[in-house]
């Protein structure tokens, strides 16, 4: 599979392994970190970036994909449907069927609420199910929720909300369990210690899984949960504007089927926007390992009823995502393989860095050594190598498949054994960072509009560390979930409204702006344009 | 010049680049996806492929979102299959071979016929799994299972009409909750949360100011 000029670099990699898995890279200074961040990250790029013309956010810098959207044109401009009978009614109404509205479903139906869910494709389609490498938690005996948060709030550069990086890290052990006791298998020793290892950023070993499968098991296991509950879940229904209304309230959404593009109203006495992030948006042109429906939604439902946004600027480009063979162009190479040994290593055989950095410090890492020079070419571009080898030179032979199997699956379906040979790597668009503000409770500055998981910001800072979303979809899908349905018990919801729109669309205009692309963005654009 | 090779959607000829996957084949051919696409990357199972190749008898099937095509692949997706989901109360349920009876009496019909290990998109041993589960050894069932993305391949071509994903889901959730060895410390450490014990500590991090606290990320031990 791998190209003559691959192959002779491999063997530069193969005689250095021995030498190189001994190592112990030194970790970058604070200096140094800040000095690569600026040079090299994407979030950097100023080119890449705007200012928001209107709205909370008015002022402040976007991604200029983000920005397109957030000033996008609504699909209801012109045609307005009919309010007055809805096709649903709920109490509480989640938007988004991963792993934060499907733990807020659990929840706000274990407080006896009404609860549906509504999905843009199945139940489960989502980033939860792709995280590969694990979930954080502090319930090690030589590890404590202060050690977390004191890891998790440095990691994101010290910008993250206190009470919600507090909230993450105190419920994570409780969390962990309440996925256990739902069935959730970890991989346990015989006698059911958790084996945990590090992750990017880490201080202690407190990296929970599920082989590398991780994501998918949490995921598949909620979902079964909640078809269990008979909660009514809607699929293949998309959310594209939201309602409020004459109090100034968040009251549902206005949905649309993905197939025969029927519209439906749904009303609700609250709503959970748990749409996730926003990786196929390509920002900078990067290739993505998110899934197909992340596409940013939540932020411009929640943008245009009045909903601020926090820390929309900063991306997270996984360091490792595969390089080649352009099949996998972008999918992402789990950080626990970084966990379990492989380093990474230049097109020379020399190890460049600690690997076990920040994914932010990380990624900046390996462009700055693509850029000098030292990178394995590929026909889509570049990237390093990351020797997975050395994992069981290191843990000994069956590590791999044992360990790390969808690994050993992805890259074998192209004639590429990683216990055999190394792999080419390079950053890709992997997490947004920010989102919708919220509160402790989970919900926003617009009254019950609450917004969970990957749609939501602060809890991150400006760099999130691996094993801190899988975790965070849990923490605040259920924290969403249980002060929803408390919530929903008082609300009296008063005469629907879709003003908004017209308000939004006023303020666009009087900025000069005429959009013509409609947002949300829904799925991403990619079926080649056949008609010139 | 591009290599190209045909392949037929729904029995429709398109000519693609040959380094494509199935899944990117159906995009350059023009098409927008709604159904059989998810992930995009081997987890999900949404994108459920059938295939034969022109002049081969045997069909395959695969995922398309991780399948490069092939000349004269004839292409077929499976992006629903109707399993059966039955609705049980975990809480209640016990780890016993009854429950399997209970729930799933069909996997007893099963003829021995392999159609579903040969049919599975992850190369799974389903057949084998399937009869773990039949004596209730659910532990050797969720191991066996625990690749599967629940695609429903496997139950399109079983004869005895068994749901096999939905079975390994109940055995997996069976062991992870019954069967695999309790955690003590991860109990350990609710229980201090949930008396107070911890929250000195994280009161004593949270009051900490900018520069100290980032003196104590930049200084903090890391374990080995």
């Amino acid at each position: 599979m791998y190209t003559e000029e691959m192959l002779e670099s491999i063997k530069k990699v193969e005689a250095a392994r021995e030498a190189n898995a001994a190592l112990e890279p030194r970790r970058m200074t604070a200096q140094e970190k800040d000095d690569l961040l600026k040079t090299y990250h994407p979030d950097y790029r100023d080119d890449q970036f705007g200012t928001i013309t209107v709205g909370p956010n008015k002022g402040e810098k976007a991604p200029l994909e983000l920005i397109e959207l957030l000033e996008g044109k609504s699909r209801l401009l012109e045609n307005r449907p009919d309010l007055s009978c809805p096709d649903y009614e709920t109490d509480v109404l989640i938007i988004g069927g991963g792993g934060a509205g499907a733990s807020a479903a659990i929840e706000a139906d274990n407080a006896g609420a009404k609860v549906m869910i509504v999905t843009k494709l199945r139940i489960g389609d989502a980033n939860t199910m792709m995280a590969e490498g694990g979930i954080q938690a502090a319930d090690k005996p030589n590890d404590s929720p202060a050690q977390h948060f004191l890891d998790a709030f440095g990691g994101g550069h010290f910008a993250a909300k206190k009470d919600l990086v507090y909230k993450l890290v105190t419920d994570a052990p409780y969390c962990i369990k309440w996925l256990n006791e739902m069935g959730v298998e970890f991989d346990k020793d015989a006698e059911g210690n958790m084996v945990t290892t590090h992750g990017g950023g880490t201080s202690r070993k407190r990296m929970h899984a599920a082989k590398d499968y991780s994501g998918a098991e949490i995921m598949r296991t909620l979902r079964d949960e909640v078809l269990n509950r008979e909660i009514p879940v809607i699929d293949f229904t998309t959310a594209i504007e939201l309602i409020m209304d004459d109090k100034g309230q968040c009251a549902g959404a206005v949905l649309m089927n993905m197939e025969t593009k029927e519209i439906l109203v749904a009303k609700a006495k609250v709503v959970i926007l748990a749409t996730g992030g926003a990786g196929r948006m390509h920002y900078q042109g990067f290739p993505t390992s998110n899934h197909y429906g992340a596409t940013a939604d939540g932020l411009v439902l929640a943008y245009r009823v009045g909903a601020k946004l926090l820390y929309q600027d900063t991306l997270q480009y996984h360091p490792t995502g595969a390089a080649f063979p352009e099949q996998i162009f972008g999918a992402l190479v789990t950080e626990k393989v970084r966990s379990l040994g492989a380093k990474l290593v230049n097109v020379n055989g020399e190890v460049f860095m600690h690997p076990l950095e920040t994914r932010d410090v990380a990624a900046a890492s390996i462009i700055r050594e693509c850029k000098r020079g030292n990178q394995v070419s590929t026909p889509e571009g570049q990237g390093v190598w990351l020797d997975t080898p050395m994992i069981e030179l290191k843990n000994g032979e069956g590590t791999i498949e044992k360990r790390i199997p969808a690994m050993l699956r992805m890259f074998g379906k192209y004639g590429i054994d990683i216990r055999k040979q190394p792999i080419i790597v390079y950053p890709t668009l992997h997490y947004q960072n920010g989102g919708v503000d919220v509160d402790a409770t989970s919900e926003t500055n617009v009254p019950n509009l609450f917004v969970a998981g990957e749609a939501a910001g602060g809890v991150h800072g400006r760099n999130r560390l691996m094993g801190n979303s899988l975790l965070d979809v849990i923490v605040f899908g259920r924290n969403a979930g249980i002060y929803a349905a408390k919530k929903a018990k008082d609300v009296t919801v008063g005469n629907l409204t879709l003003d908004h729109i017209d308000a939004f669309q006023k303020e666009l205009n009087e900025a000069g702006i005429n959009p013509t692309k409609l947002s949300p963005q829904i799925l991403p654009e990619y079926a080649r344009k056949v008609n010139k | 010049m591009e290599q190209m090779v045909n392949v037929f959607i729904m029995g429709k000829k398109y000519e693609v680049p040959a380094s494509l996957t199935i899944m990117k084949a159906f995009e350059y051919a023009g098409y927008t996806l709604v159904r059989g696409c998810g992930c995009r990357n081997g987890f999900c199972g949404a994108c459920a492929t059938v295939y034969r190749i022109k002049g081969d008898r045997e069909l395959k099937v695969c995922l398309a979102c991780s399948t490069q095509v092939q000349d004269g692949m004839y292409l077929t997706q499976l992006p629903f299959y109707p399993l059966i989901k039955e609705n049980y109360n975990i809480e209640e349920i016990k780890p016993t071979e009854q429950i399997m009876m209970q729930l799933y009496p069909e996997i007893y019909s099963c003829i021995g016929c392999n159609s579903c290990t040969n049919s599975c998109t992850q190369e799974l041993n389903v057949m084998q799994y399937i009869a773990y589960a039949q004596r209730g050894e659910y532990e050797k069932c969720a191991e066996e299972s625990f690749d599967c993305v629940m695609c429903g391949c496997c139950s399109s071509r079983c004869p005895a009409g068994i749901s096999h994903p939905q079975v390994a889901m109940l055995a997996r959730r069976l062991n992870g909750k019954y069967i695999a060895p309790a955690c003590e410390h991860l109990a350990d450490r609710v229980d201090e949360i949930a008396t107070g014990k911890c929250e000195d500590a994280i009161q004593a991090m949270m009051a900490l100011d900018d520069s100290a606290i980032r003196e104590k990320y930049n200084t903090r031990d890391i374990e080995k």
